[in-house]
């Protein structure tokens, strides 16, 4: 390579660098702002403000769903394996909200138990399967056959929790 | 292995090469293409099975995916392209960036749309500004300022290195699409297809994903070729070697 | 074939309309890129091929090269 091509190749990575030095810094200051969510762990111990629009995430506790016959009130109880609360909503839920599933609510918080929700979204996992299969899994009581009981897969992973050091 | 790479680097660096032996390869991968992607979607759309929580809507997976991933890869391929015109200014480089960008654009609009439709019966919403989603749509504008350098500017040597420096400096954003879901919470799920271990996906499933895939690869291999070749015509108009090329064949 | 019939493979389990759209827009947008390259392909050989044309009748003509 010749010393004209050199340099440009060097000036060239060069600003793909520092350009990519600068945008993992902002990234990783607006850490809270680019996560979608407060995990259940973020709640409970205090690092979500109390009474702020926000949203959470988590998976649904199982046997925690309690449905008001008369309003479509419902509330649940959504986990990610270091803590949970209970999250309040009026309305109808989507279709692959079930327990033990992840969900996604927009709303407020109003302690650091409650949570008020405006909005539910269900989040689904990455793994897909023929309904017999499924079925079929269940019936032999296969562990992964149940996702609530399985891995926490959920919102902080645990190389993420560990680490992480928010604020 | 060095040595023949350098040489085939710099034939298909001579716009009559590239042309010509594009020339003899299109007649295969065009067939290839379309048969490819027509059994990847029509396997997934009438014979995969449904999924046991989303039933049917999953089988927006068959292009969604396939869209994403070609999207991204064609970032990449521009971005070479991009160091390539801006290191070595090569012509061919700069014509390939301008050959990539639109149907890298498409591609990209045709995710987020795909992801769009399939979220509303799955998540329950079109659209979140979640790190995953938000990556994607920067990727589509990427695509599109390349796009729009391209016109600006004039002169086509000009708009090539200035398209090139934005598209070596758009792949930051491919490498933050990527992991943006293991980076940061989103309500985008991880990656059912992976490399290193087993995917998250029964047979019967992947395959027809993995054709589809394959499919949208080569269709969009033989979009960019021919784009390019129109263009290597275009930029030699006045060499003989295109008025006898042009002439043979009436 | 995982549908009993037609009409359950267009129905898409309640969900036809959402994969129906996706697929549909999608081709489109694919379509739309075939025309395009289509057309700029005739485009650039067509305009070449009348440059070359114009330029053999020039050679071809010598007077005409003064009144041009």
């Amino acid at each position: 390579m010749n010393k004209v091509r050199k340099q440009r190749l060097m000036v060239v990575l060069g600003v793909v660098a520092g350009l990519g030095i600068a945008v993992a810094l902002a990234l990783t200051a607006l850490q809270d702002n680019i996560n979608l969510f407060y995990t259940p762990e973020q709640i409970v111990s205090g690092e979500a403000p109390v009474g702020r629009k926000m949203r959470v995430g988590g998976l649904v506790v199982e046997d925690s769903v309690q449905r008001d016959p008369e309003t479509l009130e419902v509330s649940f109880a959504i986990t990610d394996g270091n803590g949970a609360f209970t999250v309040h909503y009026q309305g109808i839920l989507p279709d692959l909200f079930r327990e033990g599933q992840g969900i996604v609510a927009n709303g407020t918080l109003v302690s650091r138990e409650n949570f008020q929700a405006k909005e539910v979204l269900a989040k689904h996992d990455e793994e897909y399967m023929a309904p017999e299969v499924q079925e079929a899994l269940e019936q032999a009581g296969h562990p992964g056959a149940n996702k609530s009981g399985g891995k926490p897969e959920y919102g902080d992973s645990d190389e993420k929790s560990g680490s992480a050091s928010y604020q | 292995m060095w040595n023949w790479l350098k040489k085939w680097y710099h034939k298909l660096g001579s716009p009559r090469y590239f042309y010509e032996i594009t020339g003899a390869w299109l007649p295969w991968v065009w067939p290839l293409a379309v048969l490819t992607l027509g059994a990847g979607l029509v396997w997934g759309l009438a014979f995969a099975p449904p999924d046991y929580q989303q039933g049917n809507s999953y089988r927006i997976i068959f292009i969604h995916v396939p869209a994403a991933s070609a999207a991204l890869l064609g970032y990449v391929a521009m971005g070479v392209a991009g160091l390539v015109a801006l290191v070595w200014r090569m012509k061919m480089a700069e014509i390939m960036i301008k050959a990539i960008a639109p149907f890298g654009a498409t591609l990209a609009a045709i995710a987020l749309i795909t992801g769009a439709i399939w979220g509303k019966p799955t998540w329950g919403t079109w659209w979140v500004w979640d790190a995953r989603l938000t990556s994607m749509l920067i990727l589509l504008f990427l695509y599109l300022g390349v796009i729009a350098l391209q016109n600006a500017i004039t002169d086509p040597r000009q708009a090539g290195r200035a398209a090139g420096l934005l598209a070596v400096v758009g792949v930051i954003n491919v490498v933050i699409v990527k992991y943006s879901v293991q980076w940061w919470n989103s309500l985008h799920q991880g990656s059912t297809i992976r490399m290193t271990e087993e995917s998250t996906m029964p047979p019967e499933m992947l395959t027809p994903l993995l054709i589809s895939m394959a499919g949208f690869y080569l269709l969009f291999a033989c979009i960019v070729l021919v784009n390019a070749r129109s263009e290597v015509l275009w930029r030699e108009r006045r060499a003989n070697w295109v008025r006898r090329e042009l002439s043979n064949v009436l | 074939m995982y549908f009993e019939s037609f009409a359950d493979f267009l129905e898409m389990g309640r969900h036809g309309f959402y994969v129906w759209t996706a697929y549909g827009v999608s081709l489109a947008l694919i379509v739309t890129n075939l025309v395009a390259m289509v057309h700029r392909r005739r485009q650039v050989r067509a305009e070449i091929r009348r440059a070359s044309r114009r330029e053999e009748a020039v050679e071809n003509h010598p007077r005409n090269e003064q009144s041009s």
